[in-house]
């Protein structure tokens, strides 16, 4: 996957990931030029597309739009899935999740995006597992002697 | 504000972000930036050292001010502090700031990278995630610098935990895919393939991402990743659903992993085990027949996860392209999906069919779904679904359905979208020169195109139309007619003014007969839309003029008129005043006879691939024109050219697609004729055989005559071709050269010192080749050692034809140099010059000698001399299979001894060299190293250079 981007019905950006190297200034117009794609389609369409030489899945949530960008090799379908094992994750994670949750903690989807896919790729597809990692890192707010008993036996170096 | 608040709140982040959204305005929201901007500014530069709490809150807010599409020059320093703080939280939001910000300033790198390894020694994983996410995420050359070699060691360690695995296996796989040079995997191969057994299906699962990337790069060194991965995916699709717990989606086993164990295997072809390939075809089997099971599950998850498993299953099949059955259930598979009601699925099998239509097997089955197709392309609501039934319709178009298929999507242009109109006039414009048997039909399909999507029509699409007429005369009266009726609608698109006005500038006097079509009548019709039409087919028109004038010198008068009127004349345009100066004087001073050489008709185009092929295939990339046979394209059609391996690999990216490629401003003869000649004493400036030439400027045009001139009188030197000379070391038939006009075969026989060998020169063209001659030449050394006679041959070869010569050969003393077979031949007026390596090798002149076990060993003892033997070690080029090394070795000229070396996996070998003035015995051994993929070639005979060269030939055969 070369990058996920969530964007509401009006356009706006609320979250992106990019897993290929690229200037801001290219980021925001495969941005702003995808967003008008996607919103111009009708509701029934496919949610497969061809873009530049690239493929897009997306599917709409309520008021958000979740769209990948794969390779030509790429699976489609498990990428939709992807998308939907994303926002099963949400879900359980802030309860019924909705457009506010990812706004007001923006950097917590962006956590829990990192337990799950890395590089672009399934890093952890077990739900439980992802949310499990989620909710210790919670957990883990203070300070180094917790820590330090929660995985007693290691040492931690941290200054 | 929303009711979560995990782990940490920051309130302040959330007053924040509500004030900027009850903004009204994007100036308000600018402005509420901007006074946070200053506070936090001047917070991080202000006496009172920040708290943690607060350093992560102004981190966390830059952040979100960034992610909102603001600029953000400031904050990275406080960032990359956050880093090597204790709390878990401020350390994450640091890393996340980093993560989507990163800078390439060297002093935070060096920094950020102190923090990144402090955490991943810190041998907790928490930390070690982090860390990890956080290169993956940048994925940077500095950061692959510092961590590549460390990471490996960390995925494969016993005592990592899986979490930790996981990450790094993905981490290493974005370095892998920024820096490869940087991952150094020689000695984790083994343990990270061993991965796939994992307990840990997620350590499974991102192992397998990473080896699918490293298996793409040196797919030998992951060879042994096949077997691991074909019993992991036997398991997983043989697994009840609910074996796998929480890796079972919606009633699917394990979804993310099929596909990518499938995905895997495609690095590789079919298992060569026989168990291990059965074992995988059941699994091939068990996804499809599951297919036709009914539904687990009602919802949509379901289904995809299904499917997704089951459309890689198909590409796996399609890619090992082996297995008819296999291919045929695919196909049928993906008919049914043509006509499911979810559009995703429609779409993918469309997608999926355009590879299915490519291979030999399933190619016929896919034809039986046309009907189908064809009604996607009137009936889907999406353009991205039409696109692909566009594409299939391509894809599985061929002689016997490319008239319903091309008028299929002639009638689709007209309501097409206008996104994909050029493309689909590509298409037909391919498919319809392709498939035509009957020119009249191509001719009349392009003109269609024009009429109805004349502004989708590109240049290479008309100069195609153009130089098929030209090189066809069964077709260019049809040519004219049908033209000449086009342009008296009354509205004609200027692309249709362009091909008639060449065509009948070339052709009008086939139709002049007709009294409807007389010169008079075709001048007029084509002078009406005369100032309608832009400059360059205006110009194009002045040069139809002037062939007009040769053609049909009844109508020279009124041709004169026009060209002397002022608006020609004087025209502001400086190319068409030229133009109609030249051809007005032209016309006046040259005798009927000049005229008639100048304004001889276009000589025919030299073959060349299609160049509205050239521009498919730059539009879409080369991988993804499904199904068109490179070799086989030529102007004629006719398909004849069953070629051989060799000339798809050479034709691909051959020069003249290259030429292709470059600009041409219209379609262009390569060779002049030797009319040039009397052109060139004209004393005019202008290349009179290229009249029709829209670029030509004044200065252009003298180089240009200079240029053609010194083509045809010196024909460049040739370099000697030498790309198949190796493949004859162990052969003595097959195709030796190929181009797009000439193809070489040979036939050889030896016996002793001699040898004879036919050589085949096939005429790939419809043209004929004139002054053809092909001699052997030696050099000074060679011709000492090695006599060789050529008998001469016919210096006509008609097009299509193949012409024999007979070369006898013998050897008087052993050699290392081969001759050269030179060919020259004139084709379309220009020299062609072609120099050929004729494999003529030293083991063409053994004779295999049986000897037994004891024998063999005597000898061997006796050529112990040290420069009686030769021995090299190198790795294997080539799969090493033992039926196909002593077919080569056989093939080499000697005979195979069995049972002689006492270990049967090397191979030895006995033969005499036979020349005229000696024989030299000859013992060889190869020991193949299957381990090592190496092997170790030992020779010895009575003379060393004998032992050099043969030595030399056979270990380039492995």
């Amino acid at each position: 996957m070369q990058f996920m981007l969530l964007f509401s019905r009006q356009g706006k950006l609320r979250l992106q990931k990019w897993y290929v190297p690229l200037s801001d200034k290219e980021k925001k117009k495969i941005t702003r030029e995808l967003v008008q794609t996607v919103l111009a389609r009708k509701p029934k369409m496919c949610s497969f597309l061809e873009w530049r030489d690239l493929k897009v899945v997306y599917k709409r949530y309520a008021s958000l739009y979740f769209c990948c960008a794969i390779e030509d090799q790429d699976n489609e379908l498990i990428t939709l899935e992807i998308i939907h094992r994303y926002v099963e994750l949400l879900d359980k994670y802030f309860g019924s999740v909705c457009e506010l949750d990812i706004i007001f903690n923006f950097e917590k989807a962006y956590f829990i995006l990192d337990e799950f896919l890395l590089g672009g790729e399934a890093q952890e597809t077990s739900k439980k597992t992802v949310l499990k990692a989620i909710e210790q890192a919670d957990l883990l707010q203070e300070n180094i002697d917790f820590q330090m008993r929660l995985f007693a036996g290691t040492v931690c170096k941290t200054p | 504000m929303p009711a979560v608040s995990k782990g940490d709140g920051m309130r302040g982040l959330a007053v924040f972000i509500s004030d900027i959204r009850n903004c009204k305005s994007k100036e308000a929201e600018v402005k509420r930036i901007n006074k946070e901007l200053a506070n936090i500014r001047s917070k991080f530069k202000g006496d009172k050292a920040l708290d943690g709490y607060s350093k992560k809150k102004y981190v966390c807010k830059l952040l979100f001010i960034f992610l909102l599409g603001h600029d953000i020059d400031f904050g990275h320093m406080e960032a990359v502090n956050l880093l090597s703080s204790n709390k878990y939280t401020e350390k994450q939001i640091g890393y996340l700031f980093i993560s989507v910000l990163v800078n390439s300033n060297s002093d935070l790198i060096r920094l950020i990278n102190n923090g990144l390894k402090n955490d991943l020694n810190s041998r907790n994983p928490t930390f070690m995630n982090l860390a990890l996410h956080c290169i993956a995420n940048v994925g940077s050359r500095e950061m692959a610098e510092a961590f590549a070699s460390q990471i490996p060691s960390i995925l494969v360690a016993g005592d990592t935990m899986d979490s930790v695995k996981q990450s790094a296996a993905l981490c290493l796989l974005r370095l892998n895919r920024t820096c490869p040079d940087l991952v150094p995997m020689g000695e984790w191969t083994a343990r990270v393939v061993h991965l796939l057994n994992d307990q840990h299906l997620g350590v499974v699962t991102s192992a397998t991402s990473l080896i699918t990337t490293l298996a793409q790069k040196s797919p030998e060194d992951f060879k042994t990743s096949i077997a691991l991965a074909v019993a992991r995916l036997s398991r997983i699709v043989t697994s009840a659903s609910i074996d796998l717990q929480d890796y079972t989606y919606y009633f699917v086993a394990a979804p993310w992993l099929s596909v990518k164990l499938l995905r895997l295997l495609q690095c590789y072809t079919p298992p060569e085990d026989a168990a291990l390939r059965s074992r995988l075809t059941e699994c091939l089997e068990t996804i499809l027949n599951k297919a036709q099971e009914p539904p687990k599950s009602k919802k949509v998850q379901h289904s995809n996860a299904k499917n997704a498993v089951l459309f890689e299953a198909i590409a796996l099949i399609i890619h090992y392209d082996s297995e008819p059955t296999l291919l045929v259930r695919a196909c049928n598979q993906l008919g049914q999906f043509l006509q499911h009601r979810e559009t995703n699925l429609r779409y993918l099998a469309l997608e999926s069919m355009c590879t299915l239509a490519s291979s030999e097997f399933s190619h016929e089955a896919v034809k039986t779904h046309i009907d189908t197709v064809i009604n996607a392309l009137k009936t889907e609501r999406d353009v991205s679904v039409r696109q692909r039934a566009v594409d299939l319709l391509y894809a599985m178009c061929d002689r016997s359905n490319s008239k319903q298929i091309v008028a299929e999507m002639l009638s689709y242009l007209e309501n097409a979208d206008y996104s994909i109109r050029e493309e689909i006039v590509l298409k037909v414009a391919i498919l319809a020169e392709k498939y035509a048997v009957d020119y009249t039909w191509y001719v009349d399909t392009i003109l269609n195109l024009i009429r109805m999507a004349g502004d989708y029509v590109s240049e290479e699409v008309w100069y195609r139309v153009i130089q098929i007429v030209i090189n066809r005369d069964d077709v260019q009266g049809y040519a004219a007619k049908t033209v000449f009726e086009a342009l008296q609608a009354p509205a004609c698109h200027e692309n249709l003014v362009k091909v008639g006005g060449y065509i009948l500038g070339e052709f009008g006097n086939l139709i002049a007969g007709d009294s409807r079509s007389s010169p008079l009548v075709q001048f007029d019709l084509l002078h009406s839309k005369f100032h309608l039409c832009s400059v360059p087919t205006r110009a194009l028109l002045l040069s139809a003029y002037i062939k007009f004038i040769n053609l049909f010198p009844e109508v020279k008068a009124t041709i004169q008129e026009v060209l002397r009127s002022d608006s020609q004349l004087r025209n502001a345009d400086v190319e068409l005043q030229q133009r109609a100066i030249e051809y007005l004087r032209l016309s006046c001073i040259a005798s009927t006879d000049i005229l008639a050489t100048v304004l001889e008709e276009m000589p025919p185009f030299p073959e060349r691939e299609s160049s509205i092929l050239a521009k498919l295939k730059r539009k879409k990339g080369p991988g993804n024109v499904p199904d068109i046979d490179d070799a086989r394209w030529n102007v004629n059609g006719n398909g004849n050219a069953e070629q051989s391996e060799s000339a798809e690999g050479t034709n691909k990216f051959s020069p003249s697609l290259m030429a292709d490629l470059l600009p041409t401003n219209r379609p262009r003869p390569a060779s002049s004729s030797p009319t040039m000649l009397s052109a060139g004493t004209m004393g005019s400036a202008h290349p009179f055989t290229d009249l029709l030439n829209l670029n030509s400027s004044p200065s252009a045009g003298a180089s240009l005559l200079v240029d053609v001139l010194s083509d045809s009188s010196t024909p460049a030197s040739a370099d000697v071709s030498e790309e198949n000379f190796s493949r004859f070391v162990c052969k003595n038939n097959g195709v030796i050269f190929e181009n797009q006009l000439l193809q070489i075969g040979l036939k050889s026989e030896y016996r002793q010192n001699l040898g004879r060998i036919y050589v085949f020169f096939g005429n790939k063209t419809s043209a004929q080749f004139l002054s053809f001659s092909s001699s052997v030449t030696s050099s000074d050394t060679l011709k000492t050692q090695l006599n060789v006679h050529t008998k001469p041959v016919d210096p006509t070869v008609e097009g299509g034809a193949q012409l024999q010569q007979i070369l006898n050969i013998e050897c008087l003393s052993d050699f290392t140099d081969a001759p050269v077979l030179d060919i020259q031949f004139r084709y379309g007026g220009a020299l062609q010059n072609i120099a050929v390596k004729l494999p003529v090798m030293l083991n063409k002149f053994f004779q295999p000698t049986e000897m037994a076990s004891q024998d063999f060993f005597q000898r061997w003892k006796q050529l112990g001399v040290p420069q009686q033997e030769v021995q090299t070690i190198f790795k294997a080029k080539h799969p090493m299979d033992t039926d196909v090394t002593n077919a080569k070795i056989l093939g080499f000229g000697v005979a195979l001894l069995d049972g002689v070396d006492p270990s049967p996996a090397n191979f030895v070998g006995a033969g005499v060299i036979h020349t005229k003035n000696t024989q030299v015995g000859c013992l060889l051994r190869l020991e193949p190293n299957t381990q090592a993929l190496m092997y170790r070639l030992t020779l010895r005979t009575s003379r060393e250079s004998v032992s050099q060269r043969l030595c030399d030939l056979l270990s380039d055969q492995f």
